[in-house]
């Protein structure tokens, strides 16, 4: 521990901390434009500079690193005119643009001169003038207000692992860009745009559409993949304007991914306003009378074994838990399912469908081996966590397929279910340094368990993992990568049925053997509709809607409030940001009301009840996980075949993302910089 | 100054010869394993000299991949060292010093000079295509000052006249004879040695 003095106030900090970061244990506010926490040291803005005794020049704090005995000074006049002084040298080239600039309001540089700004120039010269940029669709240029205190370029580099930004040319004529001028290749390419502290980065999406101060900010959660990154969300009266991340140390850090920042504009688009019933082939508008006698009748004249409900991947929890009192208690059914495919699912305990480890847990591990999956796409937030691990403990990292670029080096297998039967058996060297690793880190993805080989991969892996005391009270080192964000809270309510992980409602379904399909907020079947009575309950009209009789129009997740389970099995709860569209309601009313009609009691008489109902179900089934025992799994066939990793489509994965026409943009780039084969 | 842009006129392919691959090779086993990337100036540097004494895309994009770095951190270094070219210049290329010293002893009659001889502008090519010329930063000649170098060869001792008739060699094709135009070896002192007289080949 250190003893120092920070504007004669004595503190103590531990050994390794730069002069800013004990002036902010102390709570002294620095200036600063280069320096971030999440960033290594650059030291080039020159902002943060203070006066240590002793000195005789002032001394850039944040690259400074603080020692014993210490006397900071940070309130002197001698450090307020060697701030003002490079404060002025940065406003010397920078264009006095601020009522048009879209940083306006909360720009660093903007705030800072309040302080520190001089009132006039000195400089007659003319400003320097530097060309916009291209950095693809998201990313919008001004490069003449850049001050280059080159954040963008270390964030790229360091966290994002796409090292495409750089600074070319030199002093004055410093300009930052990628290389020639080329997109940005990397799903956290948004980040930038918060990190700019001046408005050089912005939003392209966002351009000229409001101020920060004209906008409702309501802090909530992302359902964009099952990561459940916390992002606060930006509104003008109905519309979403624009989500931003919200600082979570063990969820997303500082970022969020770019389908989470950029799919908002999905919100306005393809919304289901209104009730509409298909006649002929074509949808008409209808009342919720109308859609819920319709209903009601063809629900009564069914069998209930012939009815089904299949649940999509944004659905709240709440929601889930009405549809399963409303098929359960209403309609006196069981036929409830979360998966539209035929992956392997082992629901018994809870440790089987969730990641254990933690996202934190990413950081600690000493090995990690990728079965099936993809992180990049299919949790972004978690392969910059991967990446950081990398980068802070040179762990090693081998994958089952070679999955293109994940950002960090990997040794990938040949993506044989052979290696997986090698490694269980042990007789692949990948089996002498799981074991030996402490804290091993076994990750399964979804394209794992929806081969064949499903069932054996993951009871294989487990039962080996489970022999070699890698899961235990300490350390979980079995983990699954859920795509979306309904899905952990889907497996925790019990929203499946399932004898031996298969998927049976889906094989009845594509036999064709219901008769009324319940699709809540469902869009990724692959089905073929022949006479089934098809209900779609969602917010946007996609693939879901297209084959629907009756449509009823529900609320998108920042137009309702609404639990979360994300992939480590964290519950959060996302909060209301906007309201619904025209006739359109909050999902768990719509069951309830329709509940009403058929069965003249509602489900539940308001929220609460509804909330209190729900985590005593919840808590009833985490109390039964522990004491569960586990039934040994049986018949483990072993087939050799090569595992494919499906690579998602990520800008276009949900309803939501398909409606957005910037997520539409970047695919296009994408697909566009694939063919051309610009990578290299 | 102003940043210098890589030419329009690209061309698509890059290689090392055999000789400037024996050369990188050698550069690189001189840094220490994992630290390979230190080498791109040099390799940048024989690149340069490869081609004609520019640097293409192309062998920014081979250097990249021949360090494993990233393309965008090779371009940083070759648009920030002004001795770096990145378009084409003349086979004969003509660096006219005007840093203060030269500058004081005239070297802006030297670039008057360029100017009639070679081209109005700097970095474009003579009408014959062989020569180009620049102003560049000092050379350190200062003690011959005005000075300019052409490829490797030092010129010093200059004023507008002889630096006419160095120009008029090259763009006849001579190879004018290198060193001080006034006669002097090396940089002696301009009118007889004052000091250590004793000595005849001090």
């Amino acid at each position: 521990m250190f003893k120092l003095k920070v504007n004669n106030i004595d503190i103590e900090i531990e050994e390794g901390l730069t002069v800013l970061q004990a002036c902010e244990k102390a709570g002294v506010e620095i200036p600063r434009f280069c320096y971030h926490e999440k960033l290594s040291i650059a030291g080039n803005c020159r902002m943060c500079l203070v006066e240590i005794e002793k000195s005789p020049k002032p001394i850039a704090s944040c690259a400074m690193p603080a020692a014993d005995g210490m006397n900071i000074k940070t309130n002197t006049p001698f450090v307020e005119k060697a701030r003002k002084g490079v404060m002025e040298f940065l406003l010397a080239n920078h264009p006095l643009d601020c009522p048009v600039c879209d940083q306006g309001g909360e720009c660093d540089l903007q705030d800072q001169s309040m302080f520190y700004g001089v009132d006039k120039s000195r400089y007659k010269e003319n400003k320097r003038s530097v060309p916009e940029k291209n950095m693809g669709p998201l990313i919008k240029t001004q490069m003449t207000r850049c001050i280059h205190c080159t954040r963008c370029i270390r964030f790229a580099t360091e966290v994002a692992g796409v090292p495409e930004l750089g600074a070319i040319g030199r002093g004055e004529d410093m300009q930052i860009t990628t290389y020639l001028e080329q997109s940005m290749q990397s799903e956290l390419s948004g980040n930038v745009i918060d990190l700019c502290p001046v408005g050089a980065l912005t939003s392209k999406p966002y351009i000229f559409e409001a101020r920060p101060w004209e906008l409702k900010k309501t802090e909530t959660i992302d359902v964009m993949d099952a990561v459940g990154s916390n992002i606060r969300v930006d509104t003008y009266g109905w519309e979403v304007k624009r989500v931003l991340p919200r600082i979570n140390e063990d969820i997303n850090e500082e970022w969020i991914s770019d389908k989470t920042r950029y799919a908002c504009d999905g919100l306005l688009n393809q919304r289901l306003d209104t009730p509409y019933i298909k006649y002929n082939g074509k949808f008409e508008k209808a009342s919720w009378k109308e859609v819920f006698n319709i209903i009601n009748v063809k629900m009564k004249s069914a069998n209930s074994s012939k009815v089904c409900g299949i649940t999509g991947d944004l659905v709240n929890m709440e929601t889930l838990y009405v549809f399963k009192e409303f098929f359960n208690k209403t309609l006196n059914s069981k036929n409830l399912e979360f998966r539209n495919n035929h992956s392997y699912l082992n629901p018994e305990k809870r440790e089987n469908y969730v990641f254990n480890s933690s996202i934190n847990g990413i950081e600690e591990s000493d090995l990690i081996f990728l079965i099936g999956s993809n992180p990049r796409y299919e949790a972004t937030i978690l392969n910059a966590r991967i990446r950081k691990a990398y980068l802070q403990n040179k762990i090693n990292i081998f994958s089952h397929n070679n999955v293109g670029d994940l950002t960090y080096p990997y040794e990938s297998l040949n993506g044989k279910t052979n290696v997986i039967k090698e490694i269980v058996e042990d007789k692949h060297y990948l089996s002498k340094l799981i074991k030996s690793a402490k804290k091993p880190l076994i990750i399964i993805g979804q394209s794992a368990l929806l081969s064949n080989s499903g069932k054996y991969i993951f009871e294989s892996i487990k039962s080996f993992l489970v022999s070699n005391n890698k899961i235990n009270s300490e350390w979980n080192s079995l983990n699954i990568i859920s795509e979306n964000a309904s899905t952990v809270g889907s497996l925790d309510l019990g929203i499946y049925s399932t004898s031996n992980g298969s998927n049976e409602i889906l094989k009845h379904l594509e036999n064709h053997e219901y008769e009324i399909i319940y699709l809540l907020g469902q869009d990724s079947l692959k089905f073929k509709k022949e006479n089934e009575f098809i209900i779609y309950q969602g917010s946007h009209g996609d693939k879901g809607a297209e084959i629907a009789d009756i449509i009823l129009p529900g609320a998108a997740y920042t137009e309702q409030d609404g639990y979360y389970t994300n992939l480590e099995g964290k519950l959060q709860k996302a909060y209301k940001a906007s309201y619904p569209p025209g006739e359109a309601k909050e999902d768990w009313q719509i069951l309830n009301d329709l509940a009403e009609t058929m069965n003249h009691r509602k489900l539940f008489n308001d929220k609460d009840e509804l909330l209190s109902s729900m985590f005593n179900y919840l808590k009833l089934f985490k109390d039964s996980n522990t004491t569960k025992k586990i039934s040994e799994v049986k018949d483990l066939n072993f087939i050799n075949e090569e595992i494919k990793v499906n690579n998602i489509d990520y800008y276009y994965s949900n309803s939501i993302a398909r409606a957005s026409k910037t997520m539409f943009n970047c695919r296009n780039e994408k697909l566009i910089s694939l063919s051309t084969g610009t990578e290299g | 100054m102003s940043l210098r842009s890589p030419s329009k006129e690209q061309p698509e392919h890059f290689e090392f010869n055999l000789a400037s691959q024996e050369e990188a090779k050698k550069i690189i086993t001189m840094y220490p394993e994992g630290k390979q990337q230190s080498a791109v100036m040099a390799l940048l540097y024989i690149a340069q000299r490869q081609n004609d004494n520019w640097i293409p895309l192309a062998a920014m994009k081979y250097i990249a991949k021949f360090l494993e770095m990233p393309y965008i951190k090779v371009y940083e270094v070759a648009t920030f060292y002004t001795m770096y070219n990145l378009a084409p210049v003349g086979k004969y290329f003509i660096q006219v010093c005007t840093t203060t010293p030269c500058m004081i002893r005239g070297a802006y009659n030297l670039v008057e000079a360029c100017k009639e001889k070679i081209s109005e502008k700097e970095n474009e090519l003579s009408k014959d295509k062989s020569c180009s010329w620049m102003e560049v930063e000092c050379l350190g000649a200062c003690v011959n000052a005005p000075m300019m170098q052409i490829n490797n060869d030092y010129y010093e001792d200059l004023n507008k006249e002889k630096t006419l008739k160095i120009l008029d060699k090259i763009l006849k094709g001579e190879t004018p004879k290198p060193g001080s135009y006034k006669g002097r070896i090396s940089n002696e002192p301009e009118n007889n040695r004052k000091t250590l007289v004793d000595l005849k080949n001090a």
